[in-house]
């Protein structure tokens, strides 16, 4: 007996590249202040190339588990225009969320990975919530 | 509260006012020489002991953007030379390049009191001033870069001879230095803009501003000269470092005719031979030439064997030293003012070019006949460390030491040269001029050089010892501004030297010109480039003369 | 808005390393705001127009409200018997303040750090090993006609970068501004600085150090593998043909981001960048400059080198500065616990450093200086809210080409300014550790007067 459809989807995750990087919604919310609804939002948003979230049974604004070794963060995803972020490839504002993602080794550099992270993607269940209310598994 | 002190039963070597190791009292009250203090002012023992004047390095590299990226490239230059902090004095480290607590204490323990940091970008200039004023214990100026200046280069290409003479005075005030820098002048535009070639004629025209570096020099001697500023503009030659260019360095000197021109590190400029092939000495026609020529004044540039680190406004030769020793470079285009160029270097004994290089400075201090107007100087840090001016100092007045030491290098280089015929021993007396008084006077500093009344209470006192080497690299005791700082070989205060700057008079509206041209070609505000009185802190306005 | 009106011109945007001075302020002296800032882009307008007078009191001890002056001892009582204290941050600040937080460190014998050790600390590291080629922004202005951004996206992080210094403006030699230049961009997705670029290369993640290798070896006229194409994403065509272009350029410049430092390799991809751009010296004059984050990021390497030799990651244990990344840069100290207090200037790194420094971060006693309140406020033992600089401090900055610029203040502040802080706690804790020195009986001068290793 084939499983059906929505049985599935529970299982679809992916491991993908994720870049942390600047934006210009990050830039102006961080003025107005680093615990304040605006800069969570922009800090909890994963863009994703629309193919992969057709893939993993995604719409906008769902809610997406991005995981590692390190930790998780729950974050809202939002797909970009086909050509612009190639297949596999993650973009999110930096800040709480994505630094849950990063380990602390630095290779004696003093710089730790903080993109290019390889994490699983998967749609999450329930609400993504702020990054506040995130917290990983054990704790 | 009035301060004083009496140094008693110190030899003095006073050149200035004819003092050559008389047993003198010398007075002090609030930070300066006085003729007598009371009875019961306390007093320092000197018996045994040599009084002088504090040290005057009339060019080093010591503060500011290019002297940052120098340090900043080196850390293994620093690591095996660490400054411990004490209670009252601020840690660091060493090397070549010292980081600027560092760079203040140790001129203080070879009993200098002043430096002059020797080649500036007016748009640094806040950065040097910053430096500056975290570097301990010695009063300090620096030379502001203009040879290279594109808007002065269009005045001159214009003829506009008078806007040329403001624009330099208002640069002078506007950036809060001691004199006018000529690096290489009209080098900078083919460096940058014509694939990285050069300038090697004194005569040869740019094809973008039609000017030659001996016109560049012609104005500067003239303008400054107008201006009565205290000190001369201070020229880095054309074509230093290539074999042959002695001729340049005599025409440059020619060009200034009658008129004062200090030309630096003169030892670089001193070769002869032909360009691509090995140097010659022509220390003895360079010599010569300044003997006979009372305007001119240089510093030798000495090099001394070990590490060393060049950084020059001089681009070209930077790149052409890394070409040689294919180490890690840096090069630094300024916007419209000067380039830089940074190489860690080192001379070795063995090598023929080096130890001509080092035959060579020593030849031009030993065939000197004007001991005020040849001054002591390694171009630190590219000739090599202000710390071993000690050294160079027992080369000079120790013939046996001198000996030895030539028996050690390249013997090829020896033949080549006349070194080893020369007998002089600088005295003590001559010592003072080369490192105190000649610079002084070559300066303008009325009131550094000397221990007469008026002059300001800058004081070494060295034990006398047979190994002079030994006896300049500890003071007993070093006075700045009547404070005693070094006591038996001990800190016992910080202190934070002066700025010394000039401010000549100008027309204000030259500096709606500048501002026509900054708002066209500059990447800041017009408004925001000359520096505020706020980075002045402790300072002194050396007037025009 | 009141009647109460001034105009500050040429006041400092310090948001970003871009440090424009051209700002035109319009300051409402009652309601102690910046109401318009002309030239500003869009987050130069957000910090001006954000930052009012900061809220909450000048100091607290664990959430509680003190008076300054409590704080300070309290603060330097920390620093002062701590054994590892580190210092953190200072990017968003004064020259004049990253001073006093240098002689703190310095006279506590801890370790400062700034924020370069998570932003451009490997093209640093990269600087020691290779040089660099580089110039002010001027000169990009005046003279190039090729200008190449790797792994960055200036639209959104410097956004005058492109209008004001590199690729618009017309210059001396650059007379129609753009069209006499070729604009190159390099990165692993298409953001909106994509459409400024003449050229776009689409790297693959993790293979920019491979992709410069192959610039380099072509540079110098080796042959390259077409299979270089299957493991950067750009073709043996597309390379040589880029290759060609800034060999025959006139003045090249090479401007590169976080998407070289962050990322595989770190420092051996700026490293590889900027022998790169040291190589084609040999052909034509060629630079690059990293692209700085911070309004004073630069500052603060700056400070830091000149007082200790070294640009961050430096330790004073022994006494002297000693510098090692990887052992004294921040991340490491926090991660393996080996900091017992920390002074956090101008900086949140609770919110972006990983886990393992964080949680630790919440273990020791922490004192952080700041204008708003942010995750690292909120965890620590002393807080000092203070004034913002370039808007109600003047200083000193240095740009990300290492210009120095003089701020404007646009309003005063009742808050502190963070010089005032540290210097009044670099005082106290330089009283502390006297004091401590002269109990213990240790010595506290020493012999500096004798022969130095030349």
């Amino acid at each position: 007996m084939t499983p059906s459809n929505s049985d599935l989807e529970h299982f679809v995750a992916e491991t993908m590249i994720l870049i942390p990087g600047r934006s210009s919604k990050q830039g102006t919310s961080l003025n107005k202040g680093k615990l304040k609804e605006e800069y969570l939002e922009v800090t909890s948003t994963v863009e994703m190339n629309p193919d992969d979230m057709a893939r993993l049974n995604l719409q906008d604004g769902d809610p997406v588990r991005l995981s590692n070794a390190t930790g998780e963060a729950i974050v809202r995803c939002k797909g970009r225009k086909p050509g612009e972020l190639p297949a596999g490839v993650l973009f999110i504002a930096y800040g709480p969320p994505s630094s849950r993602l990063m380990a602390s080794d630095t290779a004696g550099s003093g710089m730790p990975l903080s993109k290019q992270m390889e994490v699983r993607v998967e749609k999450a269940d329930g609400s993504p919530a702020g990054n506040a209310e995130t917290r990983l598994p054990n704790e | 509260m009035t301060s004083r002190l009496r140094i008693v039963n110190g030899k003095v070597h006073d050149p200035a006012n004819g003092i050559d190791g008389a047993v003198r009292d010398i007075c002090i009250e609030d930070g300066r020489i006085v003729e007598s203090v009371p009875e019961d002012t306390p007093h320092i023992d000197a018996a045994g002991m040599v009084v002088m004047p504090g040290g005057i390095d009339i060019h080093c590299h010591i503060a500011g953007p290019k002297v940052n990226l120098a340090r900043k490239l080196q850390p293994e230059d620093h690591r095996r030379d660490p400054h411990p902090g004490t209670a009252f004095t601020r840690s660091g480290t060493g090397g070549t390049v010292p980081s600027t607590f560092a760079t203040g204490y140790r001129y203080a323990t070879l009993g200098y009191t002043t430096a002059m940091e020797a080649a500036v970008t007016p748009i640094g200039a806040r950065h040097t001033l910053e430096e500056l004023h975290d570097t301990p214990v010695i009063d300090k100026g620096f030379y502001v870069l203009l040879g290279n200046n594109i808007f002065l280069h269009r005045l001159l290409k214009e003829g506009q001879y008078e806007e040329f003479r403001q624009a330099v005075a208002w640069w002078l005030n506007s950036t809060k230095a001691y004199t006018t820098k000529l690096v290489n002048p009209g080098g900078d535009e083919p460096w940058k803009g014509r694939r990285n070639t050069n300038v090697s004629d004194i005569d040869e025209k740019s094809d973008v501003f039609d000017i030659s570096p001996r016109q560049i020099i012609e104005a500067f001697v003239r303008t400054v000269a107008e201006l009565r500023l205290p000190h001369p503009p201070h020229i880095h030659c054309n074509n230093l470092g290539h074999s042959g260019n002695y001729r340049t360095t005599l025409e440059t000197m020619r060009t200034a005719g009658d008129q004062r021109l200090h030309i630096a590190h003169i030892q670089f400029h001193s070769y002869g031979g032909v360009p691509g092939k090995n140097p010659e000495s022509r220390a003895a026609e360079i010599a010569e030439y300044i003997n006979s020529h009372p305007n001119i004044t240089c510093d030798v540039g000495q090099v001394m064997f070990g590490k060393s680190t060049i950084m020059t406004a001089d681009a070209p030769l930077a790149y052409m030293l890394r070409g040689i020793s294919k180490n890690k470079w840096v090069n630094a285009d300024t916007e419209c003012e000067s380039g830089c160029g940074i190489v860690p270097f080192s001379y070795q004994e063995h090598v023929f070019v080096h130890a001509l290089q080092w035959a060579i400075g020593l030849e031009l201090f030993l065939l000197s006949e004007d001991p005020w107007r040849i001054i002591l100087s390694t171009d630190h840090p590219n000739g090599g460390s202000f710390m071993s001016y000690p050294k160079l100092i027992r080369l000079l007045m120790d013939r046996e030491f001198r000996r030895e030491e030539t028996g050690k290098v390249n013997r090829k280089a020896m033949h080549k040269c006349r070194l080893m015929d020369l007998d002089r021993e600088y005295t003590l007396n001559e010592i003072a001029i080369i490192t105190r008084a000649g610079p002084a006077r070559a300066l303008g500093l009325a009131h550094k050089g000397h221990l007469g009344p008026g002059a300001d209470a800058d004081i070494t006192i060295y034990e006398e010892q047979e190994d002079r080497e030994l006896m300049f690299s500890a003071p007993r005791y070093l006075i700045k501004s009547g404070k005693t700082i070094i006591r038996d070989h001990e800190f016992t205060h910080d202190h934070t030297g002066r700025l010394l700057h000039v401010a000549p008079a100008y027309d204000e509206d030259i500096a709606g010109t500048v501002r026509t041209f900054f708002e066209d070609y500059y990447s800041i505000e017009f408004e925001n480039y000359a520096v505020n009185d706020h980075y002045l802190h402790d300072h002194e306005i050396v007037p025009t003369s | 808005m009141s009647e109460n009106i001034q105009i500050v011109k040429n006041a400092t945007c310090t948001f970003c390393g871009c440090v424009c001075d051209d700002m035109e302020l319009t300051v409402d002296l009652d309601q102690k705001k910046i109401t318009k800032a002309k030239n500003a882009c869009v987050l130069g307008r957000a910090w001006f127009a954000e930052h009012g007078v900061s809220e909450g009191p000048a100091a607290a001890i664990d959430g509680r409200e003190v008076p300054i002056e409590e704080a300070v001892e309290e603060a330097a009582r920390v620093l002062a018997r701590a054994r590892f204290p580190i210092t953190y941050g200072l990017s968003d600040t004064t020259c004049e303040a990253q001073r006093q937080a240098v002689a703190i460190s310095d006279i506590i014998q801890g370790n400062v750090d700034t924020t370069t050790s998570v932003c451009h600390g490997p093209s640093g590291i990269a600087f020691q090993g290779v040089g660099e080629s580089t110039m002010t922004l001027g000169e990009v202005k005046n003279r190039a006609d090729f200008v190449m951004y790797w792994g960055g996206n200036p639209a959104e992080s410097h956004p005058r970068h492109f209008t004001r210094y590199a690729v618009t403006p017309k210059g001396m030699y650059i007379p129609n501004g753009k069209k006499d230049r070729t604009v190159v961009l390099v990165d692993v997705r298409k953001t909106p600085s994509t459409p400024v670029a003449d050229i776009f290369l689409l790297v693959k993640p993790g293979r920019d150090f491979e992709l410069l290798w192959a610039l380099r070896a072509l540079v110098k006229g080796r042959r390259i593998n077409p299979g270089i194409e299957a493991i950067t994403g750009v073709s043996l065509e597309t390379l040589t043909d880029l290759v060609e272009r800034m060999k025959n350029c006139r003045y090249g410049v090479l401007f590169f981001g976080m998407g070289l430092t962050m990322t595989r390799g770190r420092h051996f991809n700026s490293g590889a960048l900027l022998a790169l751009a040291t190589d084609l010296n040999e052909y034509t004059h060629f630079v690059a400059k990293p692209v700085r984050g911070h309004g004073n990021v630069t500052g603060a390497d700056n400070v830091v080198s000149w007082q200790t030799g070294y640009p961050f990651g430096v330790n004073f244990s022994r006494g002297y500065p000693r510098f090692n990344p990887g052992e004294f840069t921040t991340v490491d100290t926090l991660s393996r616990g080996e900091a017992d207090a920390a002074l956090i200037v101008a900086s949140d790194p609770a919110s972006n450093f990983p886990r393992a420094a964080t949680e630790h971060l919440r273990r020791i006693p922490v004192i952080t200086l700041d204008t708003k309140q942010t995750e690292t406020t909120n965890l620590s033992h002393v807080v000092f809210t203070t004034a913002t600089y370039g808007i109600n401090t003047a200083g000193t900055v240095y740009r990300m080409d290492d210009v120095p610029i003089t701020l404007r203040k646009a309003f005063d502040s009742p808050y502190p300014t963070d010089e005032e802080i540290l210097t009044a706690i670099r005082k106290r804790v330089h009283e502390l550790v006297l004091a401590r020195r002269v109990a213990t009986g240790a010595r506290g001068e020493a012999k500096v007067a004798q022969r130095q290793p030349v």
